[in-house]
């Protein structure tokens, strides 16, 4: 079995450890035998997204999302065919802003994909902070760190999880992240995998049983992963 | 208020004197109590700086050019004429050696150098300051010098972003509108800020290339400022030195790497750091007039010359070497010798360094301090003596002696800074044992992410719990790396961060046990690689520990 990667823009997209990401998934198939490669596309490069199993989209600056934007129009088409098909995604921080329509800051609105039902405005402060949430269809909680100035409301869309510590989508609902179809949307970096590996072996899945049909997945041994998702929860949840 | 004043000092004194014997870290305290007690204090002192201040700003590098620069002129002698008594004597210099570069600690740094009697006693001052608390320090004094060593993403979670940072700077340029700028040319966003700045500013770099695509081609930093500031197109690159370190130019606009008034040239770091630094500078305007232009010299007229044929001799000596055709050299001087709407020469002069350290970031500290001094028209003839006395210290590269055991302890606190380290650490080619210690306290940046962009993997795959093939050399080279060990309040983090490029690695979250583990078990070549806040409690207990017994951290901080 074989996986493709791709990360758009990483030139351009690239805060917070977004290589950590790429690189849990890439070596949580390996180590399982899957043969996974990573394909990186500059702002210049053509993406085809019928050859990808798994798309990343990172955070970077407004300025940077905004010269991103203008590329992604162009692209918009075929992504969304990708996300309706069942392509897997992982949208983190200023890749997840991007996925809804439209994030309002002081400088103009940045246009989104429109990909999923969600818009962000700017606010006042940046929500920084160590951050914990819980989903009750994940075996373990997900933690990770947030740093974002917007805040982005998602509707009716399923959130990724429920806040235990942090602040989340926009630091009022409740809510963090997002989930649509095998969208997984968050502000959560970190990077958000390595300490969160049920949600890396989540995206693998969608993305095996999208391609072959099966979302079978030999067990790792995750007991450093979980120890250090253990701590984060403990530090700040004192659960 | 002199009383008012005087209060605050000794208040500060006596404080900063408490710290030293229970052995904590107290200067900022210091510095914070004296600025409550007497909000002008800082505004008073530095007024009494008799020459000039200095300040240096930047990423990565900023204690370590800041001391050298400090060194440098504590070496030069006060001219004799005008002195009431007495004759030269060694310059003194306010410094804030250790790194406490916030607004409480440059304070402390002042008033802990003042006399009881609220007065100070110092020709210049040397302070390296947070890029963020410019803004805050600025209003207190204008500095009449700027060093700008580099630009690179650090503690993210504390700026929000670059960006962020380059504009806190920008604005603080303008606060002092009169201040000079030195500047790093081979970064293209310090550049950037300089010379669309509209100060004054001189610039040093490396302007030949140092490291062959292969060597770089391991290293997979992110570069962080690839698109040009001005335009937003991507800048194309002659080569890279490190991270977006290089030379550099935007094929869409006129943004290009500035002129090089210092420049390191035929680096060779075999043994330490060796190369020679090309100073060019235009000549003063009442010079203009004797001078021969390089018109006469080009066409080898040979009478009356003075040491401008000199210089002009050394330049083309250095050409030769660096491998420039004389013809280019000659169109350079003629460029410049244009440039102006009046006639301007430019002269050089080389002169040769070494220093007995590691490090190929090195190199620009040492160069940076020197152009700051040269172009305050200090001379440092003895610059090479300041290197080899100069020992690093808090951390920067700084070696101790341990039953036995060579320990060196060295600061990294973000992704540019961790990959030079490791590029030092794998200089040395002796077997070696690795220990690295994360905290996220709020001075470290809480957000650790960054672990995530260094380039661990070029530790090795020591013991191999992966597949992954590597070349023949890279496994020479990390055989050389005995242990690695983790460390600190994240030290899980960090024990992840080295499971997902294969490296094994034991975890000791206590970092005294750590040391003690390592000491040992190790192969006496023990190399501690620490962040901000992991700094001083490290640095303490291998103080504690060394034979002969070096001032511990706090003790330093007080001896201005």
């Amino acid at each position: 079995m074989k996986l493709t990667i791709g990360h758009l823009y990483p030139d351009l997209l690239n805060l917070y450890g977004d290589r950590g990401n790429i690189q849990c998934m890439k070596k949580r198939c390996e180590w399982r035998g899957i043969e996974a490669s990573v394909q990186e596309y500059q702002i210049t490069d053509e993406v085809k997204f019928t050859d990808l199993d798994i798309v990343l989209l990172g955070g970077g600056s407004d300025r940077e999302q905004m010269l991103v934007c203008e590329k992604l129009k162009t692209i918009r088409e075929d992504f969304y065919a990708y996300v309706e098909d069942g392509g897997s995604v992982i949208a983190v921080c200023g890749g997840y802003q991007l996925l809804g329509h439209y994030y309002d800051t002081s400088d103009g609105r940045i246009e989104g994909l429109s990909l999923v039902d969600l818009y962000t405005e700017q606010g006042s402060p940046r929500l920084i902070s160590n951050i914990v949430i819980s989903n009750d269809d994940f075996p373990y909680p997900i933690v990770g760190f947030e740093n974002h100035g917007g805040r982005t409301f998602i509707g009716e869309n399923k959130p990724l999880g429920k806040v235990q510590f942090g602040f989340g989508n926009n630091g009022k609902d409740g809510a963090e992240g997002v989930l649509y179809k095998n969208v997984v949307g968050t502000y959560l970096h970190g990077p958000l995998l390595p300490k969160n590996p049920h949600i890396c072996d989540y995206l693998i899945g969608n993305a095996l049983e999208h391609k072959y049909g099966t979302r079978q997945l030999a067990p790792l041994d995750d007991e450093q992963e979980l120890e250090a998702n253990r701590y984060i929860v403990e530090r700040f949840t004192g659960k | 208020m002199k009383l008012r004043r005087m209060i605050a000092i000794w208040t500060a004194k006596i404080i900063s004197a408490a710290c030293r014997i229970s052995g904590r870290q107290g200067v900022t305290f210091a510095g914070k109590v004296a600025l409550r007690i007497d909000p002008n204090i800082l505004k008073d002192l530095s007024a009494q700086v008799r020459e000039k201040i200095f300040v240096v700003c930047g990423t990565n590098g900023k204690t370590t050019t800041n001391n050298l620069l400090c060194q440098a002129i504590e070496t030069e002698r006060t001219a004799n004429k005008g002195e009431m008594s007495g004759g030269s004597r060694p310059m003194r210099v306010v410094c804030n050696h250790t790194g406490s570069n916030m607004l409480d600690g440059v304070a402390a740094a002042f008033v802990l150098a003042a006399n009881n009697d609220g007065t100070l006693d110092a020709d210049y001052a040397c302070i390296e300051i947070d890029e963020a608390s410019t803004l805050r320090v600025f209003p207190h004094f204008k500095p009449d010098y700027m060093v700008l060593t580099n630009l690179f993403r650090d503690q993210l979670d504390r700026y929000g972003e670059i960006d962020i940072t380059m504009d806190m700077l920008n604005r603080a340029m303008q606060m002092a509108p009169d201040m000079k700028i030195i500047v790093n040319a081979d970064d293209a966003l310090s550049a950037y800020l300089a010379m669309e700045s509209g100060h004054e500013y001189f610039t040093y770099g490396i302007s030949e290339q140092v490291f062959s695509e292969e060597e770089l081609g391991e290293q997979h930093e992110i570069r962080e400022g690839r698109f040009c500031k001005k335009c937003g197109a991507r800048l194309e690159y002659e080569f890279y030195h490190y991270s977006q370190i290089g030379k550099y130019n935007c094929p869409n606009c006129d943004f290009t790497r500035p002129e090089v008034d210092f420049e390191a040239l035929h680096i060779d770091m075999t043994e330490g750091l060796s190369f020679d630094v090309l100073e060019r500078y235009v000549l003063p305007e009442k010079e203009l007039d004797s001078v021969v232009t390089i018109d006469d010299l080009a066409a080898g007229d040979g009478t009356g010359l003075g040491h401008e044929e000199e210089a002009a001799a050394t330049r083309e000596d250095v050409d030769d070497k660096a491998g420039i055709s004389d013809n280019e050299a000659e169109a350079e001087e003629k460029t410049d010798i244009n440039a102006g709407k009046n006639r301007i020469i430019h002269r050089y002069e080389s002169s040769h360094l070494f220093a007995d350290y590691r490090g190929f970031y090195n190199i620009y500290n040492i160069l940076a301090a020197y152009a700051a001094g040269r172009s305050a028209g200090l001379k440092l003839a003895d610059y090479e003596k300041v290197l080899t006395d100069f020992h690093p210290q808090n951390g920067r590269m700084e070696h101790f002696k341990i039953s036995g055991s060579d320990v060196v302890l060295n600061l990294a606190k973000n992704p540019a800074g961790f990959n030079q380290n490791i590029s030092a650490v794998m200089e040395d080619k002796k077997e070696k044992d690795i220990i690295i210690v994360i905290n996220d306290n709020a001075q470290d940046g809480t957000d650790i992410s960054w672990l995530w962009d260094v380039d661990f993997d070029r530790f090795g795959n020591r013991k191999g719990c992966g597949s992954e093939k590597k070349n023949a050399d890279s496994a020479d080279r990390s055989n050389t790396i005995r242990s690695i060990t983790v460390s600190g309040i994240r030290c899980q983090d960090m024990r992840l961060r080295m499971k997902y490029v294969d490296i094994s690695c034991e975890m000791i979250g206590d970092v005294k046990s750590a040391i003690e583990a390592r000491l040992a078990d190790g192969c006496g070549n023990l190399y501690v690689l620490v962040n901000y806040t992991a700094l001083f409690s490290t640095r303490n207990i291998l103080a504690e520990m060394q034979e002969t017994k070096v001032q511990k951290y706090s003790r330093n901080q007080t001896e201005i």
